[in-house]
């Protein structure tokens, strides 16, 4: 078979029609009776009419089923049945068979209202249906058949009515004397259609006989299939086991009556087959204790496999499994482009793309096909048009190769420029799932460039990411058009470039811009480093300044104003601008580089396209690290020194803050401090001391910011925004500061102190997690177990956030996932209903978007 | 010029129209205008988004994502001069979840002009307050022998709420049938029991309820907070009651709000309330610095609103309308769906994502929307 002889999907499920099977659906869908619970026989082959009777399907190779005649794998199984000997109530219908025989006449089955009343409420309680939902309409019978006051007497026949009560799970008590299955069932033969579509039935898919079971399907043997062990013994599936409890049950009950058994034994039967029957269906009914293996470990049936996240719907319908993909631990690499990534030639070798051979490309499979599998660019398997699968060895190979002709698919390896998915968990937007082009490299981690860890939110201390090949033409070019990463560039979020310079890129390209100058000739050497090869735009002077030797990477034709966050405003530098090409002035920083900042990189992204987009961010990045590369670049413990007289002050400092807040809880004490307006007396201390403490934490980091060495390279990093910032440096150089817990100081602890060595009702800054030393003197004992607390309180955060708003991710997808721009713009859900009449009020793509705007004043400024 | 725009009215956005006329340059040309206006027109279509787009899925991934950088706590250093409210991860799960019962309900009162610069502004503030009896007592003695109770009044604070004792009385006369309350010649209340053989029992029972008794202001109002927010001064509440509050004649009705979603649907209808879900929402973002663009908002409080009743997005709420029994068994309780789809015979049409998902077939949004119609040979 080959790709186009492939079935195609030539056919679509159009609808899905729900309701309950009859007995006679049962029968006629049943490929085979199930009457003896024995499962196979002396040989271990299927016993006719048992369990595992190969009319139901096949599970073991070399067996035909007997119903469509595949073999394994091919037949997808086949529904039996057993006649029950006597009637069972269908457990999950409890509910709505009690509310139908409370609600209807027990001798003539008519609803209990009569027929004028019918008719003028039926409208109300199509609204309840519809918006309520089934339970609440049947409720709202009930009421109207409650507030009739004629309770006792159907409206119909007169008939006198009487109380009936369940006693769960299963049981009905009429006027406290139980009403068997048989007699439930026969009065809900009685009711008529008419009178279920008042209850909001449908009489076309629901008998309510039906819900009492006295034939039950058999499902088919694939879909429990059993296990054979190491040891050669067969293990059956839950449900199996449970199918045998309820065949052997019925077939003991079948022969006591026929045998004329006292009644209290076939009573007692007939519970256990309804015991069996339910459990079969719901093992986690309140009422009933489990049924369990012989391990102790309850049997997981019908329902327990639909629902929830491990439940066939959500883990096995709504989630898929996928060949032809990888999974290892990543690294960065900054030399590869953006859009690619590294590929381990062991991955390599192992995942393949099927190619078709055509007379054109003959030579160049064959070429693959020569390597043969242990050689990198080969392949490994080969399939002939009528589908047969042939690997590539060093036996087969003359062979195959000698066969090889058009029509033919050869699975070649992964080569570079190959277009592949690359994904990082959790996929929170649509760039965790990015195309990128295969790049195939030694070692044994998938590679990124360090620029795209931001949208995949990845970074390299054990972060893991997945691979996949798409396999058919049109995965590749839908993955090509619409996902690769130069396509995702600008966040559907907010308007602006995710992708940008971080870490060294920033401080190195910072360092060039601010005042570096360098001899022609090392510039060149520079540029060179990172691929450029046009020199034309680098003046001809001795001496380059850094923004000439960044101008090169800019287009000629490109304008820009902007701000930079290194500067103060007063500095010519704050100002950025670029005219025709050129930085004139400026620093380049996080600002204009950084993701999700600036309009630098949108405004090219806008200007030269995506592809070149990704090429001059390339380009940018490299200039950043090789900067830093050949001037060298250390962030140091000596950066954080001060000088003595900074640190008198700073002490100086702390001690007045101490002294202040002293002051405060005196006043507090004394009952003269003034409390503010809607709170109390304690409350505003409180707030007047975190307040006074949080300004003396902020001057003290001011005075490290004034005194610290403004030329250093951590100074250059919290500058530029390449990482850390003020506060960091601060915390190490002068004084950690207050730590907070649950919104205010510390406060629990031991009785009323936090810590044993300070005294009860102690207000003061220290005994209430304020951390006077910095991270460099290091902390004392009291300080670092304050530090510790708050340390903790933030894991517990993050622990319970996690999933909470996952929960409600869940949600929002779930509930808007329908929602999409129709041909006419505006906004509906799946059933058509209108939304939106255009989508966020003026039909703007955030995507296409700057920053969730149009920016006219660019365009004007273009024109003009 | 006016004649210039007029063939884009309706084409774009008002709003870009505007931007257009006032970032143009002085004297510029009419032929230079209706270039510009060209431009413009063409970036503004080229920027639309396209049939099929996803937008709702967009619109989840684009606050789902961000959740989880969201802090569950928030701990204000400085925050002298603000309520402690319900910010972060549970404000946004309580507004998007519709909860009935808010955790922190807070009014934002704007007030008329020479209120807003600060005159009376403590006083109104006060008044605003729900005050209860308690904070009026001086004293509260029971004579024993006579089954009377007599009540001191602060008078001070009487007077700081503008009321009287006679008017306490009669508050209290209305809301205790059964007892007297009479004012006696040195301001106190003297309080009787009006039946025939009083119990000491009794009046020792009215002695603890009469401390709860609302007196003045607005009830509901449990906090007032006067804050100078820009140019003006504003009172900020803890608790609401709009409706009384919007009857009070120094206020600016035009721009008082609560965070209430239910209270506003029900004063000023659902429009109104997909309005608040906008801002509510902006404000918890704003607070935590995260940049989501408007139009994902909207989009969800439209959703959450186009019944014409404010709905949850949970499976009591938006889920609970979806066509698809699939689709919504796909999301929570999927055997209780699946059953009452029997019941009533539904039938699945397969017009959403998730079921095609589930049934290997394209799905139809996006690229699977579009059919494509070739001549057979």
């Amino acid at each position: 078979m080959t790709l186009d002889e492939q079935p195609t999907i030539s056919r679509k499920i159009q609808s899905i029609i729900f309701g309950i099977m009859g007995p006679k659906f049962i029968k006629e869908m049943a490929s085979a009776k199930v009457v003896t619970p024995e499962l196979y026989d002396k040989e271990g082959y299927p016993v006719d009419g048992g369990l595992m009777d190969v009319r139901l399907g096949v599970i073991d190779p070399g067996l035909k089923c007997k119903t469509c005649g595949s073999k394994l794998k091919e037949c997808i199984g086949h529904f039996g049945y057993i006649e029950l000997a006597r009637p069972i109530i269908h457990i999950k219908f409890v509910k709505e068979i009690l509310d139908l025989l409370r609600s209807t006449c027990r001798d003539c089955g008519r609803i209990l209202i009569p027929q004028d009343k019918i008719d003028k409420h039926i409208g109300t309680l199509e609204v309840i249906g519809e918006e309520l939902g089934l339970a609440d309409r049947r409720k709202k019978v009930a009421e109207i058949i409650a507030g009739l006051r004629t309770i006792n007497k159907c409206p119909h026949c007169k008939e006198k009515q009487l109380k009936i009560r369940l006693e769960k799970p299963t049981t009905f008590l009429e006027d406290e004397k139980r009403l068997s299955p048989i007699e439930i069932r026969t009065r809900l033969e009685r009711v008529p259609d008419e009178d279920l579509e008042v209850f909001g039935m449908n009489s076309k898919a629901v008998r309510p006989e039906w819900m009492v079971l006295t034939v039950m399907p058999i499902p088919p043997v694939t879909m429990r299939p059993s296990i054979t062990l190491e040891s050669g013994e067969r293990s059956e599936d839950d449900l199996t086991h449970k199918l045998g409890d309820i065949v052997r049950i019925n077939q003991r009950l079948f022969e006591n009556i026929n045998a004329g058994a006292p009644e209290i034994i076939i009573e007692d039967l007939w519970d256990l087959s309804q015991y069996h029957i339910t459990t079969f269906f719901d093992n986690e009914v309140a009422q009933l204790p489990p049924a369990r293996h012989r391990s102790g470990e309850p049997l997981k049936t019908i329902t327990a496999r639909i629902k929830s996240k491990e439940g066939r719907i959500r883990h096995n319908l709504a989630g898929k499994r996928t060949n032809f993909s990888a999974r290892t631990v990543i690294s960065p690499d900054p030399k590869l482009n953006i859009n690619e990534v590294g590929v381990p030639l062991v991955i390599a070798m192992k995942l393949t793309l099927p190619e078709k051979v055509t007379e054109w490309n003959i030579k160049f499979l064959k070429k693959f096909v020569e390597k043969g599998s242990d050689v990198h660019p080969g392949a490994n398997y080969i399939i002939r048009p009528d589908g047969k699968r042939k690997k590539i060895t060093d036996e087969t190979k003359e062979q195959l190769l000698e066969e090889l002709q058009p029509g033919f698919i050869v699975e070649r390896h992964l080569c570079n420029g190959d277009i592949s998915l690359f994904n990082r968990q959790p996929s929170l937007h649509r760039m965790s799932m990015m195309c990128h082009r295969v790049k195939v490299l030694p070692g044994l981690t998938l590679r990124l460039n360090p620029a795209v860890c931001a949208p995949y939110n990845a970074d390299f201390d054990g972060d893991e990411m997945n691979l996949h090949i798409p396999q058919t033409e049109e995965a590749r070019s839908e993955a090509e058009i619409l996902m690769e990463v130069q396509t995702q560039l600008i966040s559907p979020r907010y308007g602006l470039s995710i992708i940008g310079c971080n870490q060294d890129a920033i401080s190195g390209n910072y360092l060039l811009t601010r005042k570096m100058e360098l001899p022609r000739e090392e510039a060149v050497d520079l540029l060179a480093s990172i691929g450029v090869t046009n020199f034309s735009k680098l003046p001809h002077k001795k001496v380059v300044s850094g923004k000439e030797i960044f101008s090169v990477l800019i287009p000629d034709d490109f304008n820009f104003d902007g701000v930079s966050r290194s500067v103060t405003s007063n500095n010519p530098d704050y100002i950025v601008k670029i005219r025709k090409g050129k930085l004139l002035s400026g620093v380049m920083d996080k600002s204009n580089l950084g993701e999700g900042s600036g309009l630098l990189l949108r405004n090219i992204h806008k200007q030269y396209g995506k592809d070149e987009m990704v090429g001059i961010l390339g380009r940018i990045y490299r200039l950043g690290n090789e900067v830093l590369f050949k001037y060298g670049f250390t962030t140091k413990l000596s950066d954080t020194d001060m000088s003595s007289e900074a640190r008198a002050q700073i002490e100086i400092m702390i001690n007045e803050a101490y002294a202040d807040v002293d002051k405060m809880i005196e006043e507090y004490h004394d009952g003269i401090l003034e409390p503010l307006p809607g709170r109390s007396l304690a409350e505003t201390l409180e707030l007047r001391i975190l307040e006074r403490l949080n300004k003396v934490r902020n001057d003290t980091g001011q005075v490290v910011a004034d005194t610290a060495n403004q030329e250093s390279d951590t100074m250059a990093m919290i500058r530029s925004g390449a990482r850390g910032n003020l506060i960091n440096l601060a915390q190490i150089a002068a004084c950690v500061g207050q730590q907070a817990l649950r919104g205010g100081r510390i406060d629990k602890g031991f009785s009323r102190r936090t810590l044993s060595c300070f005294r009860k009702d102690d207000l003061r800054p220290e005994a209430r997690g304020f951390i006077k030393s910095g991270f460099k003197k290091g902390l004392r004992p009291h300080e670092m177990f304050f530090m510790a607390m708050t340390g903790r309180d933030s894991l517990m955060d993050t622990a319970l956030r996690t999933p909470k708003s996952g929960y409600l991710y869940r949600r929002l997808a779930n509930a808007l996932q329908d929602l999409k721009v129709e041909y006419d713009f505006t906004v509906r859900d799946a059933s058509g209903k209108i939304v939106q009449f255009n989508y966020g009020e003026d039909g703007v793509d955030v995507s296409r978007s700057e920053g969730g705007k149009i920016n006219v004043k660019n365009i004007i400024k273009s024109v003009v | 010029m006016a004649d210039l725009f007029r063939p884009y009215r309706g084409k774009m956005p008002e709003k870009i129209l505007e931007d257009i006329k006032e970032n143009l340059p002085p004297k510029c040309s009419t032929a230079k205008v209706k270039k510009i206006l060209g431009a413009v027109y063409q970036e503004y279509n080229r920027s639309l988004s396209q049939p099929g787009e996803s937008v709702g899925l967009v619109g989840a991934e684009s606050i789902g994502e961000p959740g989880t950088q969201m802090t569950l706590n928030t701990f204000h250093f400085a925050g002298v001069s603000e309520l402690n409210v319900t910010t972060g991860l549970p404000r946004l799960i309580e507004i998007l979840d519709g909860r009935k019962n808010i955790n922190t309900k807070m009014m934002e009162i704007y007030l008329k002009k020479p209120y807003s610069k600060g005159k009376d502004l403590k006083k109104i503030a006060e008044r605003m307050k729900e005050t209860k009896l308690e904070v009026f007592l001086d004293e509260i003695s029971i004579n024993i022998a006579n089954l009377q109770m007599i009540i001191l009044l602060n008078k001070k604070k009487l007077k700081n709420a503008d009321l009287k004792e006679d008017k306490v009385a009669k508050i209290l006369a209305k809301s205790f049938k059964g007892f007297k309350f009479k004012l006696q010649k040195d301001e106190s209340l003297l309080v009787t029991s009006s039946s025939k053989d009083p119990a000491l029992n009794e009046i020792y029972k009215l002695k603890e309820k009469i401390k709860g008794t609302f007196i003045s202001g607005i009830k509901g109002v449990t906090q007032v907070l006067p804050i100078k927010g820009g140019e003006e001064y504003i009172i900020v509440t803890a608790g609401t009651n709009l409706k009384e509050m919007l009857k009070q004649e120094y206020i600016d009705i035009t721009r008082t709000v609560s965070n209430d979603l239910f209270e506003i649907q029900a004063l000023f209808g659902v429009e109104a309330a997909r309005q608040v879900i906008i801002n509510e929402v902006l404000k918890v973002l704003d607070a935590q610095g995260i940049n989501i663009d408007i139009r994902h908002i909207m989009l969800v409080a439209d959703a959450m609103s186009m019944s014409g009743k404010v709905m949850g997005i949970n499976r009591y709420g938006i889920v609970k309308e979806k066509p698809s029994v699939l689709a919504r068994a796909s999301f929570e309780t999927p055997i209780k769906h699946i059953i009452n789809a029997a019941l009533t015979g539904e039938v699945d049409y397969l017009n959403s994502v998730i079921e095609n998902v589930m049934m290997n077939q394209l799905v139809p949004v996006g690229t699977g929307l579009p059919g494509l119609v070739t001549k057979v040979k």
